[in-house]
């Protein structure tokens, strides 16, 4: 987080010190979701100083990015959760995942260390659902004969604030409890039958931390960073994986993405004997028609530097690039969708 | 001569025009802010439309916060609010009414200052350090001192048992109004200090003259006296409290439900505002939560209207 806020600021700076000099360069704006604005802020720092264009882009949250691109005040939007295909239909829309992040479930029970619990979604489902109630149930306990389980009531923690995060981890929830789907569902942020909530990544963490026998869900980056003791989960395969990047990569590319209308697919409970359950990835929209043939460029331009060159960037901030399938496909609908008012296509390919 | 006399009546005119300028920017700015005050609440009721011709009085009474099937109630938001403000006040009238005595008429002349300032200081913290100051420091001392303690006392009694029930989380609703009780301090408490020092010596010194104790000539004397002042001063921290957003967000736990302990997590209006504006998708989600706007705000004018009220009467009062 520490390392986040000050890349945030200093990309914040150099914005400002840009202005004066860049005023012919041109300039792409874009709003949206939250979670991937670090990744973002770095990458429109480096594009800029490689390039001269730079990108402003204003993280008020998703639903915030999408009305600004639905109104046409920015060139692109971004969300955390895809739009379904009617919706993008409607509005002329057209989406691509950009960046991918893993959620960890984290557990705070004195004695475990981290990857040393295991759990599957179902148990999960039912932590959160209030079902299972006491570490040492035996839907726990099955699990993890090697631990020591107290007989202590489980303090579930969530998220308050309406987030991709929630979004996510609902959906994964979803698929692997019908009476999760029945009695939840999913949304940004949903009516949780037990538990705290704490605000942000930082809220749910300090939250955790603080409570003896809690259980929260954090961004994978978070829990890194603050050395959160998280739990492997068991994935669609019946392996028990570690959230790291080469899981969720695997979530990634075992994903029907070619298939899928709208890239409009969540990388909750993907194939793959070594796939991380709850991957999550942030989504782009931008028009299909554009008028603005230039501006346009400018924007595709900048994510295909962005997926060509930004791997090692994400990675330094704990992000998980696209794989190259997923980012071919996507080179591949920008020719065959994002059109100009010509008809002709605007994006043909990296310019040198 | 002649000279002087025209340069007088220029000047005059002058004057004049400059005047009827100054009045005129003066009759601007304060219609200005009816202008907004009306534009403020014109676009909320015309935000709260949606929700509230969707809901009726359900949206009042109902304590269902689901955003998936799209079922909002304001009921645990206002019972938070009404709860904490009410913890606050609690904690912060009674503390501020004795700082402001000891200000007045117990202090040390030399001591006077110093406490008045470090007092006023407490109110230029922002919110958001109170916030994370209550989440990371406040709340876990809670936890393990004045929480297990109210559960194992007061806890077990009849009646007010319930209150206090319920696993030491640390944050909740206790919480969030133990810090808006700090919070609100330095309002009350500058407001009493000033009417306080208001109080005529004469008055004052008669009473000692006559053999009173401090006690008695604060209650007989200083806040009978002041009492429209004092009160102005506690309407000036609820409405402070009722209002405050991020401190509260950070400790009060954020969940939409309504549960018999104070040390259960539970929500306000301005915190679930903070919470979930920025992802609300979807018209009747956002409408609801400018509902929930609109309800906050007809709060606070009723308790501005019964702080009035009762001034009123007051007044009355005193004057047969």
């Amino acid at each position: 987080m520490k390392a986040k806020t000050i890349l945030m600021l200093g990309a914040m700076l150099a914005g400002l010190g840009a202005v004066g000099s860049a005023a012919n360069a041109a300039e792409i704006s874009g709003a949206g979701a939250t979670f991937p604005y670090p990744i973002y802020a770095k990458w429109a720092e480096a594009y800029k100083a490689k390039t001269g264009v730079s990108m402003n882009y204003q993280s008020i949250g998703s639903g915030g990015g999408i009305q600004q691109i639905k109104k046409k005040t920015v060139n692109f939007g971004a969300s955390d959760a895809p739009l379904k295909p009617a919706e993008l239909d409607e509005a002329g829309l057209t989406q691509f995942p950009m960046i991918m992040g893993g959620i960890v479930p984290v557990v705070n029970l004195p004695g475990v260390k981290p990857g040393e619990m295991k759990l599957t979604g179902p148990v999960l489902a039912d932590i959160f659902l209030g079902k299972v109630a006491k570490w040492n149930d035996p839907a726990i306990a099955k699990l993890n004969p090697s631990v020591k389980l107290p007989d202590q009531a489980i303090a579930v923690v969530h998220r308050s604030d309406g987030s991709g995060t929630t979004y996510n981890f609902a959906d994964y929830l979803a698929k692997v409890s019908p009476e999760w789907k029945d009695k939840v569902g999913v949304n940004t942020s949903v009516e949780w039958p037990v538990g705290l909530g704490g605000k942000g990544n930082e809220g749910v963490s300090a939250v955790t931390s603080q409570t003896a026998g809690s259980i929260g869900y954090v961004e994978y980056a978070y829990a890194l960073q603050n050395k959160m003791t998280y739990a492997l989960m068991g994935n669609k395969e019946g392996n028990f994986v570690a959230p790291n990047a080469a899981s969720f990569q695997s979530a990634a590319a075992n994903a029907d993405w070619k298939g899928t209308p709208g890239y409009a697919l969540l990388l909750t409970d993907q194939p793959g004997k070594d796939s991380w359950p709850i991957t999550a990835s942030s989504f782009i929209l931008v028009y299909k028609k554009q008028d603005d043939v230039a501006t346009a460029k400018a924007v595709l331009d900048f994510f295909a530097w962005s997926y060509a060159n930004g791997a090692k960037m994400a990675e330094e901030l704990d992000y998980v690039p696209m794989p190259a399938k997923v980012v071919s496909l996507v080179e591949e609908t920008w020719k065959n969708e994002i059109k100009g008012a010509d008809g002709k296509p605007i994006w043909t390919g990296p310019s040198s | 001569m002649a000279d002087i006399a025209l340069k007088g009546a220029d000047s005059g005119a002058r004057q004049h025009t400059l005047d009827v300028v100054f009045r005129g920017a003066t009759w601007f700015f304060a219609v200005f802010v009816l202008l907004i005050l009306t534009g403020v609440i014109v676009s909320l009721v015309a935000g709260a439309l949606p929700a509230l011709q969707h809901f009726g009085w359900g949206f009042i009474t109902s304590s269902d916060w689901n955003p998936v099937t799209e079922k909002f109630g304001a009921l645990p938001a206002i019972y938070g609010t009404l709860v904490t403000s009410g913890i606050a006040m609690l904690i912060g009238i009674p503390v501020a009414f004795g700082i402001a005595i000891f200000i007045t008429e117990l202090c040390p002349p030399w001591l006077k200052r110093p406490i008045g300032t470090l007092i006023e200081l407490l109110a230029a913290i922002p919110s958001i350090i109170y916030g994370i100051w209550g989440l990371f420091v406040f709340a876990p001392v809670l936890q393990s001192t004045l929480q297990p303690l109210l559960i194992n006392t007061l806890g077990n009694l009849p009646w007010i048992g319930s209150l206090f029930g319920g696993p030491p989380l640390g944050i909740g609703i206790m919480t969030a109004g133990l810090i808006l009780g700090i919070m609100v301090l330095p309002f009350i408490t500058s407001v009493m200090r000033d009417v306080f020092e208001t109080v005529p010596t004469v008055l004052k010194e008669s009473a000692y003259g006559i053999g009173a104790t401090t006690w008695e000539v604060v209650w007989n004397i200083v806040l009978p006296t002041t009492r429209v002042g004092v009160i102005g001063g506690i309407m000036l921290g609820l409405g402070r409290a009722l209002g405050e957003t991020m401190a509260v967000t950070f400790v009060i736990g954020n969940a939409h439900r309504i549960q018999s302990s104070l040390m259960a997590p539970g929500t306000t209006i301005s915190a679930t505002l903070a919470n979930e504006f920025t992802e609300a998708v979807g018209d009747l989600y956002l409408s609801s939560l400018v509902a929930l706007g609109l309800v906050l705000s007809v709060i606070t004018l009723l308790v501005l209207t019964a702080a009035k009220l009762m001034l009123l009467r007051l007044q009355q009062q005193a004057g047969r």
